[in-house]
């Protein structure tokens, strides 16, 4: 049997020694009504070529964006990554530990967490950062939790531009807590908080860049926040502070975020890592795991879990956060990646990026009357907001028609921002060509001219 | 293990040196139009380090570990098994990695296809025929099916109904996940025989229960054997029973829970479907509920129809619990797992997890206290006896001693029913070989606990660090390289 | 025996009676349960505290602990001697090692409350 190595030998000698004559003797404590009387109703196992070639069919169904252009961002991004990650990610090692619960054999894991850790605050710009959560939605919702907790209040005031998923993640949290979630809606594509931030707030929430890949004033989110005494969080693109300043160094209070644009495939969504960054203040609020230098008994620098009251394991029904399991392994990859970077890897990152996106907004609607920038007065980063004539009818035909030509974009915005019909992102990295920008364009021409012929 | 120190990165760093390079970067033409405000003056510190010693770094401290592929690893509640190699190239092949979340449907139909019936083999599984594949792991599974109990409580108007009873052996994890949901715990105690004591259960139902979280098997390694005695007595009462499934590898392919009247479950893929989560994750913990419950399952859910596989909202959806659509890339190798076990592997790791679990709970019953002597799960849970702790002794000590003699610990002080619990999970995947190994290092640390060998309170002496100071860590916390 | 000019609760505080002022503490027992203390938390002078809730938390590296208040009163004084040092509650809880002095309205305030001699046999009875 696949991976089961006792043989019906050994399997006799043991029951002989455990004093029972079968292997149905062992679930003699299970109730009759809830024991199947007949073999699941699941396929009969497959060699591993067979299962090899099972995956490689389903998987042929699939048009993986990764390997056409993507045009596609909404939070996740075709970002190259060094094969070095990969390799390094094989080693089983890392790959079948567990939580380093006990110090003395994994300083390894511990090691490289402290190291993640340190290399998260450094690019949010906080003192500390936590082991890592699930994504970046429910960073942001326990974000805000532990802003209610700190804060002992019952108002959370949420950008528009933060990602919708991480919005109605935010609702999911905390719609049992008595607190009252308020939106500040975009105008002109960027955040205007009004007088929706009073001294009942708890947490300000916005995203940077916004969905709508737009550039947010943090200064005026930070002071919206201080003037009222409520903390500023931000939902940062981590690449972003390759060239922009970290949040933390805008006064922001909470920073966390996706890292999948930190080495981490698409995946269809999963698993990313979402990262956790604050000032050492909030340190016995913080959610989830977080290692500590400390010493060993002979005096040798040695790393631990620490401030572990704080979780569920010890509080259980106080805990600042049910998390427990993590992202740890995901986020081994950032750790690696972000090293593999180093400042001026991620400044180049970040600068072709934003190269490619700056190209493609003067691209595209200079070959194509139909398509303009959305929002011309605000700054973008390497994601791009632009409106086509002809509305959502039009994005659908742009959408096929790209797909057709072999391109992956155009994330339409209507869907989740009522009144933006029309309007839709195209992201775009250090592996996006020029030659990908004019296919790009290209097609978006040619789509536009047969709908005018029609 | 590597004895010798790792530096860490940010101590090795000298300017200029790199690794990875991306050709073109003009700062000044991609600064023009940005807000000089946001603009920053240099990139983040991060680490300067050459390619060679990079890879050298990471090698190097992947050495300083004890892992499933290195070592036993009896972690109790873990379920640290072997994850086949076959899921990793698996799941890495670009058809999956390289998919896009907001691709049309159209283009993620294989994707589609394969959370469908992974659905669809988990509802087999359980006897629960809703499933949802979101949660990131155990405790968001526990969380999201909390949510969805509310959601349908609300819908009936039962709003006093605020109470969630829950065994003391659970694990923190539950009571955490109601207070998340607003829901109040009540603790239910267990009886001398380590299970639910169905006195207690009785006393404490009542027109505010909204339900039972009950993990089965249960933290002590026992099977709740009144689990269709207890949903009775939860649904009389006008509650809802959760199965918490994180030692469902025990009964997999033996029993379904949604048979014996549970109403909601979860299930670790990364336990129970083997999907490698070094260093704490990630996890998957897809949830599996009743018809009634279906309509309340977060959104999207993968729906088939004639013209293929769509995402669609459920009618009274509790929303969304993450992003996009789950873990995918665990719910890839928790597939391949159970496509490449069948039908009948799947039994066969049940029968093997207890098989092993009861033939180590057997060799070291003479030498160590086991307070719960039946047969057991998966696991089981022991202690020092008296003349150990007479001597001195910890479960501390013991667990260091396993490490200088080469075996991850099982884990230890839980469940907090038992004082000085040492819980061990052999799972199926190991041999009789394994198994004696450990029995003969249990058995060596018994003598050398009976009578108060000093190797004990010193261990470990050949691991990277002896014992950390953990107090030291909180006192004076450094947390990250540059907050000294 | 512990000293018996105080009176104690289940949970393991302490508390003694000084005119109209309650001092209150943990006792040696609870901190031996507790291992090394890395952490207190306490309310401020000014603030209240009511019989049978908790006012505070003390941790351990691996346990956490309420402290529960034995009576109804307005906090005066917090110790101040435990501001960065944990060592007076570590090494002398029922001493200097006193967490907060609470004001009360009777000399009656700590009624109910066990005496010495019971509490050394509930701690008999837990060890």
């Amino acid at each position: 049997m696949p991976y089961i190595q006792n043989s019906a030998q050994d399997q006799r000698e043991m029951l002989e020694r455990i004093g029972l004559d079968s292997l149905d003797q062992l679930f003699a404590p299970l109730p009759a009504a809830m024991k199947l009387d007949r073999p699941l109703d699941i396929d009969p196992g497959r060699t591993e070529l067979e299962l090899k070639q099972h995956l490689a069919e389903m998987a042929s169904w699939n048009h993986p964006a990764a390997e056409r252009p993507c045009f596609l961002g909404g939070g996740t991004y075709d970002h190259d990554w060094p094969a070095l990650i990969d390799s390094l990610m094989g080693r089983t090692e890392f790959l079948t530990a567990y939580t380093p619960y006990q110090p003395e054999c994994s300083q390894g894991t511990l090691q490289w967490i402290y190291e993640f850790q340190s290399m998260i605050a450094e690019i949010c710009g906080c003192e500390i950062a936590n082991a890592s959560m699930y994504d970046g939605a429910s960073a942001a919702a326990e974000a805000a939790l532990m802003a209610i907790a700190i804060k002992r209040r019952h108002k959370v005031v949420v950008s528009a531009g933060l990602h919708p998923h991480a919005r109605a993640t935010l609702h999911t949290y905390l719609q049992h807590h008595g607190t009252e979630l308020v939106e500040a809606p975009l105008v002109d594509g960027v955040t205007q908080w009004g007088d929706l931030v009073d001294g009942r707030t708890a947490a300000v929430l916005v995203q940077q860049p916004n969905y709508l890949g737009l550039i947010e004033d943090l200064d005026q989110v930070q002071s919206t926040a201080a003037d009222h005494g409520a903390l500023s969080v931000c939902s940062l693109y981590p690449v972003a502070t390759g060239l922009l300043r970290s949040p933390g160094h805008a006064g922001i209070d909470v920073v966390v975020g996706d890292g999948q644009s930190l080495g981490v495939p698409m995946g269809f969504g999963g698993p990313h890592f979402g990262f956790f960054a604050t000032r050492q203040e909030f340190v016995r609020k913080l959610p989830g795991r977080l290692v500590g230098e400390s010493l060993d008994r002979d005096g040798r620098r040695a790393y631990t879990l620490t401030f572990a009251t704080r979780e569920q394991h010890i509080r259980r029904e106080k805990a600042t956060s049910n998390i427990c399991t993590n992202n740890a392994l995901i986020a081994l990859r950032g750790c690696i990646h972000m090293a593999a970077l180093g400042p001026q890897g991620l400044e180049e990152v970040a600068c072709v990026s934003r190269q490619r996106a700056l190209e493609l907004a003067e691209v595209l609607p200079a070959s194509n009357g139909n398509l303009q920038l959305a929002f011309p007065q605000q700054a973008f980063f390497n994601e791009v907001p632009f409106r086509a004539a002809g509305g959502e009818a039009a994005v659908r035909r742009l959408q096929q028609a790209l797909a057709h030509g072999g391109i992956s974009g155009v994330l339409p915005m209507a869907p989740d921002y009522p009144g933006l019909e029309g309007v839709f992102t195209l992201a775009c990295t250090e592996k996006t060509s020029s030659s990908d920008i004019q296919a790009l364009a290209r097609i978006a021409a040619e789509c536009f001219r047969t709908e005018a012929a029609l | 293990m590597n004895q010798t120190p790792v530096s860490l990165l940010f101590e090795d760093s000298r300017p200029g040196r790199r690794c990875t390079r991306t050709t073109g970067a003009d700062r000044a033409r991609a600064s023009a139009g940005l807000p000089s405000g946001e603009l920053r003056a240099a990139p983040p510190a991060l680490p300067e380090i050459g390619e060679l010693d990079l890879v050298r770094h990471f090698t190097r401290l992947s050495q300083r570990n004890y892992a499933i592929s290195t070592h036993f690893y009896p972690l109790g509640s873990c379920t640290m098994k072997y994850n086949p190699q076959v899921n990793e190239a698996i799941a890495a092949a670009p058809g999956w990695s390289g998919l896009h979340p907001l691709q049309p449907e159209g283009e993620v139909q294989g994707a589609l296809g394969l959370m469908h019936q992974l659905q669809a083999d988990l509802a087999e599984a359980t006897g629960l025929p809703a499933v949802t594949l979101h949660p990131a792991a155990g405790a968001h599974g526990e969380l999201t099916a909390l949510l969805v109990l509310r959601a349908w409580l609300q819908e009936r108007g039962e709003t006093a109904r605020r109470t969630i009873l829950i065994p003391d052996s659970a694990h923190g994890t539950n009571p955490a996940s109601c207070t998340l949901a607003g829901f109040k715990v009540v603790t239910l105690k267990s009886g001398d025989d380590g299970l639910t004591d169905l006195d207690d259960l009785r006393a404490k139902l009542g027109d505010d229960t909204a339900g039972l979280m009950i993990t089965n098997p249960n933290t002590l390694g026992l099977f709740e054997e009144n689990i269709d005695q207890i949903c009775a007595l939860v649904h009389q009462a006008g509650g809802k029973v959760y199965m918490d499934g994180a030692n469902f590898n025990a009964i997999v392919g033996i029993a379904r829970p949604g048979d014996a009247g549970v109403d909601m479950m979860h299930l670790n893929l990364h336990k129970t479907f083997s999907t490698p989560h070094g260093g704490g994750g990630p996890g998957s913990g897809p949830i599996c509920v009743t018809e009634e419950l279906r309509p309340y399952l977060p959104t999207p859910q993968v729906v088939e129809h004639q013209e293929g596989y769509q995402l669609e909202t459920p009618a009274k959806s509790i929303g969304r619990v993450r992003a996009y659509h789950g873990n995918f890339l665990v719910l890839v190798r928790a597939y391949a797992y159970v496509k490449r076990l069948g039908r009948e592997g799947l039994r066969r790791v049940a029968e093997n997890a207890v098989l092993n679990a009861n033939y180590l709970r057997v060799e070291l019953r003479d030498h160590w206290r086991v307070p719960y002597d039946g047969i057991c799960m998966h696991e089981f849970v022991a202690r020092p006896t008296k003349t150990m702790r007479d001597a001195g002794v910890h479960t501390l000590d013991v667990a260091k001693r396993l490490i200088e003699l080469g075996f991850h610990p099982p884990t230890v002080y839980f469940p907090l029913v038992v004082n000085e619990a040492i819980m061990a999970e052999p799972t199926e995947t190991e041999s009789k070989e394994t198994l004696d190994s450990y029995v003969a290092a249990m058995i060596q640390i018994a003598e050398e606990a009976r009578r108060g060998d000093p190797v004990l309170a010193a261990a470990p002496q050949n691991t990277p660090v002896s014992r950390v100071d953990e107090a030291r860590a909180v006192k004076d916390p450094r947390l990250c390289f540059r907050c000294g | 025996m512990r000293p018996q000019d105080r009176s104690y609760l289940d949970s393991h505080e302490w508390a003694r009676l000084d005119g109209d002022v309650v001092t209150i503490g943990i006792t040696d027992f609870a901190v031996e349960q507790l291992g090394e203390l890395v952490y207190l938390e306490l309310p401020s002078a000014g603030d209240s505290v009511s019989r049978g809730t908790s006012f505070g938390e003390v941790e351990s590296v691996k346990a956490v602990s309420d402290v529960n208040s034995p009576v109804d009163g307005e906090v005066v004084e917090v110790n101040a001697g435990l501001g960065d040092e944990l060592g007076p509650l570590q090494n002398t809880p029922l001493e200097d090692g006193w967490l907060i002095k609470v004001r009360v309205a009777g000399p009656d305030a700590l009624a109910g409350l066990i005496d010495a001699a019971a509490y050394e046999e509930l701690v008999a009875a837990q060890s």
